[in-house]
């Protein structure tokens, strides 16, 4: 596996630096959609796959730092990586706010909890005077980097959008391999010892929710700035189950598993956009099939799969 | 007369209102309650059989000329039926696996079951007749209300003492409440528990469905009529305490009059009061009103 990323990851940077320069192999809207629900699958698995927390309401910090972003950008005319700032601050102390409440009750309950909250700022946002109601927020304009970079035009947002994803990623991949990702799988495994080790249990926890929140946070700026739009899809309870099966599909025992899940999903519901309601048909058969009979997701059963058929060579990396 | 500055007509109408909103609440948390305690599942796609509850008893009238009244006792039990065969082929796999799994299965459920109903009757409304019997309104001295309203009222009251009464006073109530506590010891005294638990989930989502039944005059029949309603149902339960069945039908019609309310006093929150009643039970009391405190 080692091999793999020393080689690959080069590869698959050089290959996301020319997308923009041959924008007819591949759309790049659509990729930096991609990335967006990359970053927001990967920092939601900041909580169900190392704190093994189930939040059920992260559609509430992706489109809430939307709508603040947006509402930075368009009514408030400051610079986008203000307005992008301001977007995440919120979502991250949203994320902490709903920590703090839900960790209150633990598994199924918590995850009702996160669900009930978000559906709380679903309808704040509905009645909120600034957010267009069902029409959403548009047209957002996208500003200027620094006030200098003009991010109208695709290539330049394209590298905004890439940086940032980029950054976020490694971020997250940071925090997994920290002292503080440590004690966050030690909750995860054993909460009573970690407690009785002398950690602070609840601080970890509500950390990690704030954290795992800004980054989703990042993610939906970002999307924002990229579609120039807010809107109640970003915030409704579809899109926190779209992000869970994201990272169930694309295996949340790994930190980039669900990267995978949020390329194929997406991939899924651009290419067959054209069935309406078919691909929320769609959706739901991969979801059930998903927990029926794929529970590793994506990397991990491959992960699986070379650690049954190389036993030898596996334990010698690990 | 008033209250609070509010006319007591305005007052007595909206705590009626809510109480028909609350009627549907506690008949879904009943059943969500009455799931959770045997499967250990949190059936996320209550709303969506409620919604299918709705659509047949809308398609038997519209297709077979079916009335009203043999659609309640129908519709119900094809809602139960399909729940059965769900709980055969796909929740009877992931038994003994965290809970979170039974959340997304039934969750894929849901988007399963709305698409389709979207693809096949489309995304905006039907209307529902109210039976001949209970059009008109009663004058009830501060408001008139609907005779289907009070109808809705009525009997929710009596499915849920019926329900409880199954529960806590027949034996087969017994059964289901000793495999609640202990599936292991129960299976071991001869009694199929895995049939039980098929059964528990069929006659759950069964009220489910048969309060779809209920609401169809109300609203207009259509796919997503259950979507938004989960949550609330959520909420509820967690205000409630799972554990609890009296407890969360009792929490169901509560709210529904705090929601009634909040409608006269400031109308914006009327959507989130429940969310946010939610927020304050589980700072003051965790375990929620009705619950014992568990993992």
């Amino acid at each position: 596996m080692a091999l793999v990323y020393r080689i690959g990851l080069p590869l698959l940077i050089a290959a996301l630096i020319a997308v923009p320069f041959v924008p007819q192999l591949i759309y790049p809207i659509f990729l930096m959609k991609v990335m967006c629900f990359v970053l927001f699958a990967c920092a939601f698995n900041l909580l169900l796959g190392h704190a093994g927390i189930v939040s059920f309401g992260h559609a509430a910090f992706f489109g809430s730092s939307a709508y603040i972003t947006g509402y930075a950008l368009r009514d408030l005319g400051l610079t986008t990586e203000v307005a992008i700032l301001a977007g995440v601050l919120f979502s991250a102390t949203l994320g902490a706010l709903f920590g703090a409440l839900a960790i209150r009750r633990q598994g199924i309950y918590l995850a009702m909890i996160t669900l009930a909250l978000a559906q709380l700022v679903y309808f704040s946002f509905l009645q909120a005077p600034f957010t267009g109601a069902e029409d959403g927020m548009q047209p957002i304009p996208r500003g200027k980097l620094f006030g200098l970079i003009d991010l109208n035009d695709d290539t330049n947002l394209y590298f905004l959008v890439l940086v940032c994803t980029g950054g976020g990623l490694w971020l997250i991949n940071r925090i997994v391999h920290s002292p503080f990702g440590q004690i966050l799988r030690a909750i995860r495994e054993h909460e009573p010892r970690t407690r009785s080790l002398g950690y602070a249990v609840e601080r970890y926890k509500v950390t990690a929710f704030a954290l795992s929140a800004g980054l989703s946070g990042l993610a939906g700026s970002l999307k924002c700035v990229v579609f120039r739009l807010a809107s109640l899809t970003d915030v409704h309870w579809h899109m926190s189950g779209d992000v869970i099966l994201m990272t169930v599909l694309g295996g949340m025992n790994s930190v980039f598993g669900p990267a995978i899940g949020a390329i194929i999903i997406s991939a899924l519901r651009h290419y067959f956009d054209a069935l309406g309601a078919w691909v929320t048909i769609m959706v739901g058969l991969v979801f059930i099939f998903c927990v029926l009979v794929f529970r590793r997701g994506v990397l991990g059963e491959l992960s699986h799969y070379l650690a049954v058929r190389h036993p030898a060579k596996e334990q010698k990396n690990a | 007369m008033e209250i609070f500055g509010i006319p007591h007509q305005a007052f007595l109408g909206q705590i009626m209102l809510g109480l028909v909103n609350g009627a549907f609440y506690a008949v879904l948390s009943l059943g969500l309650a009455i799931i959770f305690g045997l499967l250990r599942v949190v059936n996320f796609a209550h709303g969506a059989f409620f919604m299918v509850g709705a659509f047949i008893a809308f398609l038997l009238g519209r297709n077979l000329g079916l009335g009203y009244w043999p659609a309640m006792i129908a519709a119900p039990m094809i809602v139960g039926f399909a729940g059965i065969i769900f709980e055969r082929f796909a929740i009877r796999r992931i038994y003994g696996l965290d809970p979170l799994y039974g959340l997304l299965l039934t969750f894929g459920l849901v988007l399963v079951m709305e698409g389709g109903f979207r693809v096949a009757m489309g995304s905006s409304g039907h209307p529902f007749p109210t039976p001949q019997l209970l059009r008109g309104a009663w004058d009830i001295g501060f408001m008139m209300l609907p005779v289907y309203r009070g109808f809705v009222i009525l009997i929710a009251v009596v499915v849920c003492a019926g329900t409880w009464i199954l529960i806590e006073k027949t034996r087969m109530g017994a059964y289901l409440r000793a495999a609640t506590e202990r599936p292991d010891l129960t299976q071991s005294f001869g009694i199929n528990v895995p049939l039980l638990l098929t059964l528990t989930y069929g006659v759950g989502v069964g009220l489910a469905g048969f309060a779809g039944v209920l609401a169809a005059p109300i609203q207009h029949v259509n796919p997503s009529m259950g979507s938004d309603l989960v949550i609330i149902v959520f909420a509820i339960v967690v205000i409630g305490g799972l554990g609890s069945v009296l407890g969360s039908a009792l929490t169901g019609l509560g709210l529904g009059v705090i929601e009634g309310l909040t409608k006269v006093y400031y109308s914006e929150a009327s959507t989130t009061v429940v969310f946010l009643v939610m927020a304050l039970v589980l700072l003051l009391r965790p375990a929620g009103l009705f619950g014992r405190e568990e993992a």
